[in-house]
């Protein structure tokens, strides 16, 4: 294996400097914060001719979508990057691009929602996105927001998949923070990502036509379709994270289990905060707990089988969520989880714990505490509560 | 009809120009337009202006598509020299 | 601790505070050691108190909470000590390294910490050799002669790659004479 550069790089660094590497020929994008530095850096990129590509500055989010759509239609690799409110301003697009089933891939430095105005992290904004038909991946660390944005590339243009991916790190905690990142070589990139080829692109010696009405008679098989392709992408995802890290000696999967042998409860984490709940799951197993951690990558399309395998056999499990979706049960992880496993003969209680709302800290008490409340729960094979949300001052909640 | 497995990836509409298969004259129920060739100058707005496309031109001559021609009047509405009149279809019938 | 050093720096907004934290955190990178180097995610505004957080270790950082209990305290701007309570968490065998021209002795007693103090004059560093109050390069002069966390010569490599020409120059020159001229308490 040859020698790799290991760079000092942020989430939102390493997401500009693995999408250069993928050579994309269209970007058109809007600045906002926490994703501002992704799109800083690419435009020095096309601007110091180190990036072939169109730079499209839009006037607004939907404005940035909508000129991606027209050019992955056109069979062009396109990127763009959000979060929080430029997400929600892209909220109809969402649903266009994944109907024309076009491949772009779009990083999202995930941030929570107005009101109160907050550009601190949590995932109100892509987990509110859940139902538009992207893919979604979920990222820990620098080093997986370098990584995916490559995979997500090969996922999205597979022609089994044809489907928009949203790559995801939390604000700040990952944008904002570097860490060493080690990096491919161009000539590894472009062996693991050849160029896009496009099936039905936009040409006028071949015309088609994207977007026509859909009448009642005809909606319905399009949009099955549609939900076939996204169901059976899991297998092609698995297959193309295989690849990857045979390839380059990593070791990923879309549930990533850490400590399970012998766990009887375990946290179910998605995104940043499950590198300080590890640390947590350490700390009890220190102490003779039997506690475990499932990290989970992949939550559009739901891998269900393998979250109900990976589940199985345990007493009670902690769905950590990073927002809340209200009215419910707390958070939209928790809420599938549940319903993923209801089904199964021989199933865990699960209590969801939406935390680090609005960018508050998660700290690794607050997962000894919620590993604590699993034990108890095992122990007595009771659950009273649905949810608890952690990080917060008041009666009922885990804080501060 | 077409199942999932047979519609066109995405709903996409492989088969170029296939509106024309679209028999939009059906909906034509009230009224038709006629045009008086005497008038007409071949000045060609009402060709420009029928958003159906169901004006066509032959040499120095427009002729109505009615397999395609919807009966909005427009052509009619716009004709600088009064050559497109509408007709009652009921007229016809 | 887990073979791991946690940094926590404060300083005022314009004085980089970030940037001291990140170059750090590359120098140690430069070593062969896992790094994590970040802003306390506020909306930053000149003047106002800020922090910035460098975690070193020869395994795999996971952990991603802000730092509470540091190991190492770097105050870049002496004023700060009245806004903010710098030692809090500091541990007891850790280190409190401040830009004064005040000695050791003398901030460890008005703090009331455990921890051993090094002081520098890094304004007046700055002041002469780069024209500016900027004290986020000459203070890892003194962060690395007290702390031994990374070697100086990796921070000087770090400045080298991050600034260009002249500016690089000057401040190579203002991050040895702060390692110089670091009072460091005798232990
Ligand atoms: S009536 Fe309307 S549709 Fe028919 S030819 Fe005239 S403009 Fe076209
Ligand atoms: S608008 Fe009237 S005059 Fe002109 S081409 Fe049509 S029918 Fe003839």
């Amino acid at each position: 294996m040859m020698a790799r550069k290991v760079l000092a790089l942020n989430g939102d660094e390493a997401a500009a400097y693995a999408v250069k590497q993928c050579k994309p020929d269209v970007i058109a994008a809007y600045p906002i914060t926490p994703q501002t530095i992704i799109v800083e850096r690419l435009s020095d990129f096309v601007a110091d001719g180190e990036l072939d590509a169109e730079f499209i500055s839009a006037e607004s989010e939907h404005s940035a979508l909508s000129a991606c759509i027209g050019a992955s239609a056109m069979g062009a690799r396109t990127y763009t990057a959000t979060a929080s409110q430029g997400l929600a301003l892209m909220y109809e697009m969402l649903f266009v691009a994944s109907s024309f089933r076009l491949p772009i891939v779009m990083s999202v430095a995930n941030r929570a929602l107005n009101s109160p105005l907050n550009i601190w992290n949590d995932m109100s904004d892509t987990m509110g996105a859940r139902d538009c038909g992207w893919i979604q991946i979920y990222n820990e660390n620098a080093q997986e927001v370098y990584d995916f944005t490559i995979q997500s590339f090969r996922i999205a243009e597979d022609h089994r998949v044809l489907l928009p991916v949203m790559v995801c790190h939390d604000g700040f905690v990952v944008s904002h923070s570097t860490e060493g990142v080690e990096t491919l070589s161009d000539s590894e990139v472009d062996s693991f990502l050849p160029p896009r080829t496009p099936v039905y692109p936009l040409d006028v010696e071949n015309p088609v036509t994207i977007g026509c009405v859909g009448v009642p008679e005809y909606y319905p098989e399009i949009k099955y379709q549609q939900e076939v392709a996204t169901k059976k992408s899991i297998q092609t995802i698995k297959e193309i994270i295989n690849e990857f890290n045979e390839s380059f000696g990593r070791n990923y999967d879309i549930i990533e289990k850490y400590q399970m042998d012998g766990a009887e409860v375990a946290l179910l984490t998605i995104g940043s905060a499950s590198g300080t709940a590890k640390d947590a799951v350490d700390e009890m197993r220190a102490e003779g707990k039997p506690v475990g951690l499932l990290k989970l990558r992949l939550f559009r399309p739901l891998p269900v089988e393998d979250l109900r395998k990976a589940l199985s056999g345990l007493k009670a499990v902690g769905v950590i969520d990073r927002h809340i979706s209200f009215g419910s049960m707390g958070g939209a992880l928790n809420m599938e989880v549940r319903a993923a496993l209801y089904e199964m003969r021989e199933r865990p209680h699960v209590m969801g714990f939406p935390a680090g709302l609005g960018g508050r800290d998660i700290r690794v008490e607050h997962f000894i505490k919620i590993t604590e409340e699993l034990l108890r729960i095992a122990e007595r094979d009771v659950l009273e509560e649905d949810y608890r949300v952690v990080g917060c001052r008041g009666p009922g909640c885990i804080g501060p | 009809m077409k199942t999932w497995e047979e519609v066109p990836f995405a709903g996409y509409i492989l088969e170029p120009g296939n509106a024309e298969s679209y028999r939009t004259g059906d909906w034509r129920s009230r009224q038709k337009p006629v045009i008086n060739q005497e008038k007409c100058t071949f000045c060609l707005l009402c060709w420009i202006y029928c958003p159906d496309g169901a004006i066509t031109r032959r040499e120095s001559k427009v002729e109505i598509d009615y397999y395609h021609c919807k009966g909005c009047g427009i052509c009619a509405y716009e004709c600088p020299s009064g050559a497109i009149r509408m007709k009652s279809e009921a007229e016809e019938a | 601790m887990r073979g791991m050093v946690e940094v926590r720096f404060h300083g005022r907004g314009g004085q980089g505070v970030v940037t001291a934290s990140r170059l750090l955190a590359e120098a140690a990178l430069l070593e062969g050691k896992k790094v994590q180097s970040f802003p306390a995610f506020g909306a930053e505004r000149e003047g106002a108190p800020i922090r910035a957080f460098t975690r070193l270790s020869d395994t795999l950082i996971r952990v991603r909470s802000q730092i509470y209990t540091p190991d190492v305290v770097v105050v870049l701007d002496p004023t700060v000590i009245r806004a903010e309570n710098v030692t809090e968490g500091l541990k007891d065998n850790g280190w409190l390294i401040v830009n004064t021209a005040r000695e050791p002795g003398e901030l460890k007693k008005e703090l009331g910490t455990k921890a051993k103090v090094a002081t520098v004059n890094a304004t007046s560093i700055a002041l002469e050799l780069l024209g500016a109050p900027r004290v986020n390069t000459p203070i890892l002069g003194t962060l690395v002669k007290s702390t031994q966390l990374v070697t100086l010569d990796s921070v000087i490599s770090v400045v080298n790659s991050t600034f260009k020409g002249k500016v690089a120059e000057a401040n190579v020159k203002a991050v040895e004479r702060a390692y110089r001229e670091a009072k460091i308490e005798e232990v």
